[in-house]
């Protein structure tokens, strides 16, 4: 995938210059600290610009780097902890809001299943609020950047079955946690959430001739196991064979889910059912596998973690999120090295990529994905938002609707991806409605769809001169003659809808 | 009268869908010329095998003991005979007319030489035209768009249908997007005039975002236009249906109204069916019937366009011949390539059928390629579009294009 990306936008119809620019000591120094809040953050808030001006942009980065350290405002807490189905467990949103268990009582009617289907739709509905106010508010802004690209490195559908009910169980448990921690728990995580688990179908990966509980003879799928590698891991040219799939596919027989009538358990929702496993030694990745029941598994997720190809894909991957859509190689070596060193230390890898020449001279060599356009414009203009449904449905308008990518892959970000014909015109329109104070932002965000008489959930206008001073150091020349030519109430749209602003 | 019925006694006479809605036989050809190609990429892979049935081939029941769909005859869920062969998946029974008007042709055993397994290398390979190679940075339509007469440099001459530029259609020449859903013609902030004005001067320069824009403003104001009529008319206040036919419908609109659409693209996800992909009904024919109405609807609402279009539907790689051990099927290698139109010279299906057999399985597991995915479409390029076989090597780089019974797929 990184490499695809890398290469095809080497082409000089489409790309931006390919490397970053030179190191100019020239440039000016509020323009370091909008560059480092278009990286580490969501882009500039009038808050975040203050405060890593005061402190300095090495300071800003040490702090973001150790989250902790900040304090969320107590207004985002309470938000947050108003939302209840984003402290549920996987047993209990399953048994609160998904299908009624078979071998029950009845089967349920289509009716029944139809209600209980509405009624979970709070659980997606908490997860995007809270991951778009996090995003919007919180101070920790590279925590919720981290938790945005891991959460789409291991891609996971809302709309794949009973992933609906976790999705958001799966961020705040695999995801959050791991943010700036270690790949390897991340990767242990991911592999052993329900959601992944029923998303690339391992639960039902089996040995042959074994058997579902509900009866059905089960076998091999080999669906988790080749994305874990290509995706994952070692990267499509990560030095693996169509026999290593399968091997890796007979390694993870067996993990599966646990279900709530189940004896025992953990609340975690992951079940190892040694009945379900393809026993016997298997040969992945030139190494022999033992026969160990579950141990299989954790030995071949350790084995991909520590693989230097592992090491080379997320660095490649990393960089072209942070510095460029083509990286140069060197950095990439570079991080790739810091991550075999440090065992997958992301901290440490990031820590590496910010202090580098290449970053520190990458100054608006990005192409904002249509989720960082969407919550960037919010926050540069500070308008207040108590009901985000307008802002993921121009996400989704825009082709990347939040916990909606179905394919494993994930979202891709690169300009490559994001710049089209019909994106410049929409994004200049949500610009628009959103600097003239339009977008019903101020609502209940629990409504399904906008009051009729949608006025009071509406705002003032954006006032265009803070937001230029926000934003000045970023806007050229073109822009701000544009500006000046236009009415005084387009002034605030057209900085938020500048090709300046665009980028980052 | 049963569905059957209906459909043998509208195809007896041979007839095609025009715009109207009535059934009529076919006008003359358009006056104004203009051939049209519209690409369909099933993203996901496609289980081929259960959309085009070898049901002459008991190898492919012994394959898939609970996926197979049964038998021409069968009292439940049967295959509908295309021929001794070959019949059709019934949640396709809304193609059976156009097959048997000879509009609808199918190519077996068809792919990509490269041997990946990666849906995302694959789908890249679908759309840049070099299979193996990842740094060709432009779409082969794109490149076709380029050698095609009198259609670069309009705004409109390509559409690709969604919110974002498929690598397919991505290069040197300017290409429009679009979403088909119900909400495309709503208004926005941009068609405001005082608006519009003051981000034109914005975007006036010659670069990547500035021509992105130009582009979108010009293909919003000729194809949204459209779209709000059609709603107008149609709609009545109730919100349109957001379905695979109401898009081709309206995919259809737009190209019979804007004579200065040469080349569509739409990609359509879904196919991966790992699990429980099903029969005649299930997962798989879920997707795929409204895929056949889609494609009806395309036809019929092109009306006498529908003479000069010719759609071509494929994928990226096709799936295993073996069900695997969860009612699904894993990734595989050869496909069915799908071919309508016109003009098609239809009712039949191309290609070398490798068999099933253990022997002719690619590495022993997926159906071989005997059809290079590129034939297939110089071909349609070739004859439909009219495109010199010189300027193949342009738009499919490396690919030596044989002479075959393909060069009759189009008349």
């Amino acid at each position: 995938m990184l490499r695809r990306s890398l290469l095809t936008t080497a082409a000089a119809f489409l790309a931006l210059p390919a490397l970053p620019r030179p190191v100019k000591a020239a440039e000016p120094p509020d323009r370091q600290v909008l560059h480092v809040l278009d990286r580490l953050a969501f882009g500039p808030s009038q808050e975040d610009f203050g405060h890593a001006k005061r402190v300095g942009v090495e300071r800003y980065i040490a702090e973001q780097l150790d989250p902790n350290s900040l304090a969320e405002p107590p207004e985002l807490a309470s938000r947050l902890a108003g939302l209840e189905t984003l402290r549920l467990d996987p047993i209990e949103l399953f048994v609160r809001y998904g299908p009624r268990l078979p071998g029950g009582e009845m089967k349920p009617s289509p009716e029944e299943i139809k209600a209980r289907r509405e009624a979970a739709r709070i659980i997606l509905r908490e997860a995007a609020e809270a991951r778009v106010l996090r995003a919007l508010y919180s101070p920790r802004q590279l925590e919720q950047v981290m938790v945005d690209f891991w959460f789409n490195h291991f891609n996971v559908f809302a709309l794949k079955g009973l992933d609906h009910l976790w999705v958001g169980a799966y961020e705040e448990a695999a995801i959050r946690p791991h943010a700036l921690g270690h790949f390897g728990d991340l990767l242990r995580a991911t592999a052993r959430h329900p959601a992944m688990l029923f998303y690339l179908d391992n639960w039902e990966n089996s040995a042959p001739g074994s058997r579902m509980p509900n009866g059905r003879e089960a076998g091999i799928n080999e669906n988790y196991a080749r994305e874990l590698m290509e995706l994952h891991t070692l990267g499509v040219d990560g030095g693996y064979t169509q026999a290593d799939v399968i091997a890796l596919a007979e390694i993870l027989t067996g993990w599966g889910l646990n279900r709530p009538r189940m004896p025992p358990a953990d609340r975690s929702g992951f079940y190892f059912n040694p009945a379900r496993h393809q026993w016997g030694e298997k040969q992945f990745l030139g190494r022999v596998i033992a026969p160990n029941g579950e141990g299989e598994g954790v030995e071949a997720l350790d084995m991909l973690a520590k693989n230097p190809a592992t090491a080379r894909h997320i660095a490649g991957k990393l960089a072209q999120y942070f510095v460029a859509d083509a990286p140069p190689t060197a950095l990439v070596e570079r991080l790739a090295a810091r991550f075999r060193e440090s065992e997958g230390d992301i901290r440490a890898v990031l820590r590496d990529l910010f202090a580098s020449r290449e970053f520190r001279g990458s100054v608006a060599a990005k192409f904002k994905s249509p989720y960082r356009y969407v919550l960037s414009a919010v926050r540069a203009a500070g308008v207040p938002v108590s009901n985000p449904r307008p802002l993921l449905g121009t996400m989704a308008r825009l082709g990347q609707p939040l916990y909606h990518c179905a394919t494993p892959d994930g979202y891709r970000d690169s300009e490559d991806a994001w710049l089209s014909p019909d994106a410049t015109v929409m994004r200049v329109s949500f610009a628009t409605a959103l600097a003239a104070g339009r977008l019903p932002l101020l609502g209940v965000a629990e409504a399904q769809e906008p009051a009729i008489d949608a006025s009071a959930s509406r705002g003032a206008p954006v006032d265009a001169a803070p937001l230029d001073s926000l934003l000045g150091p970023a806007i050229g020349q073109r822009t701000r003659a544009a500006g000046a030519a236009a009415p005084a109430e387009l002034r605030a749209a057209m900085l938020l809808g500048s090709p300046d602003f665009m980028r980052r | 009268m049963n569905r059957r019925d209906f459909l043998a006694l509208s195809t007896a006479a041979a007839l095609i869908p025009l715009g109207d809605g009535a059934w009529a036989a076919p006008g003359p050809p358009s006056l104004s010329g203009g051939q049209r190609l519209i690409v369909v990429l099933l993203r996901g892979a496609v289980d081929g095998l259960n959309v085009v049935v070898p049901y002459g081939e008991e190898a492919y029941y012994a394959a898939r003991p609970t996926i197979a769909i049964p038998k021409p005859g069968a009292p439940e869920g049967a295959a509908l005979a295309l021929d001794e062969h070959f019949a059709l998946n019934p949640a396709l029974a809304a193609l059976m007319p156009l097959w048997q008007a000879g509009q609808l042709a199918f190519i077996h055993a068809a792919g990509s030489p490269d041997p990946t397994r990666s849906h995302f290398d694959a789908q890249l390979f679908t759309e840049n035209g070099t299979p193996g190679r990842r740094v060709t940075a432009d779409g082969w339509m794109n490149r076709l768009l380029a050698a095609l007469p009198g259609a670069s440099g309009q705004a409109t001459a390509a559409v690709a249908i969604g919110p974002t530029l498929p690598q397919i259609l991505k290069g040197r020449l300017p290409v429009a997007n679009l979403p088909l859903d119900p909400a495309a013609a709503n208004k926005l902030a941009i068609d405001r005039p005082e608006v519009a004005q003051a981000f034109d001067r914005l975007y006036s320069a010659n670069d990547p975002l500035g021509r992105a824009y130009r582009q979108g403003r010009a293909a919003r104001a000729e194809l949204v236009a459209g779209l709000d009529a059609e709603q107008q008319m149609a709609d009545n206040g109730a919100p349109l249906p957001n379905t695979y036919p109401a898009q081709a419908a309206r995919l259809a609109g737009l190209i019979a109204r804007d004579r200065n659409i040469r080349l569509a693209f739409a990609g359509l996800g879904g196919w991966d069916t790992h699990v429980r992909q099903g029969g005649h009904t299930g997962q798989l024919a879920n997707r795929l019937r409204p895929l056949g109405e889609g494609l009806a609807a395309l036809a019929q609402g092109l009306g006498g366009e529908w003479a000069d279009t010719v759609v071509v539907v494929l994928s990226e790689f096709g799936r295993t011949v073996h069900e695997n051990g969860d009612a699904g099927t894993d990734h595989g290698h050869g496909n069915v390539v799908w071919v309508l139109g016109g003009k098609v010279r239809g009712g039949r299906i191309y290609g070398d059928w490798p068999g099933l057999a253990p022997a002719a399985l690619y590495e022993g597991r997926d159906l071989a390629v005997t059809t290079d995915y590129r034939a297939a479409l110089a071909a349609v390029i070739t004859r439909h579009l009219r495109i010199p076989d010189r300027a193949l090597n342009e738009i499919f780089p490396g690919f030596a294009s044989a002479h075959s019974e393909l060069d009759r797929i189009v008349t």
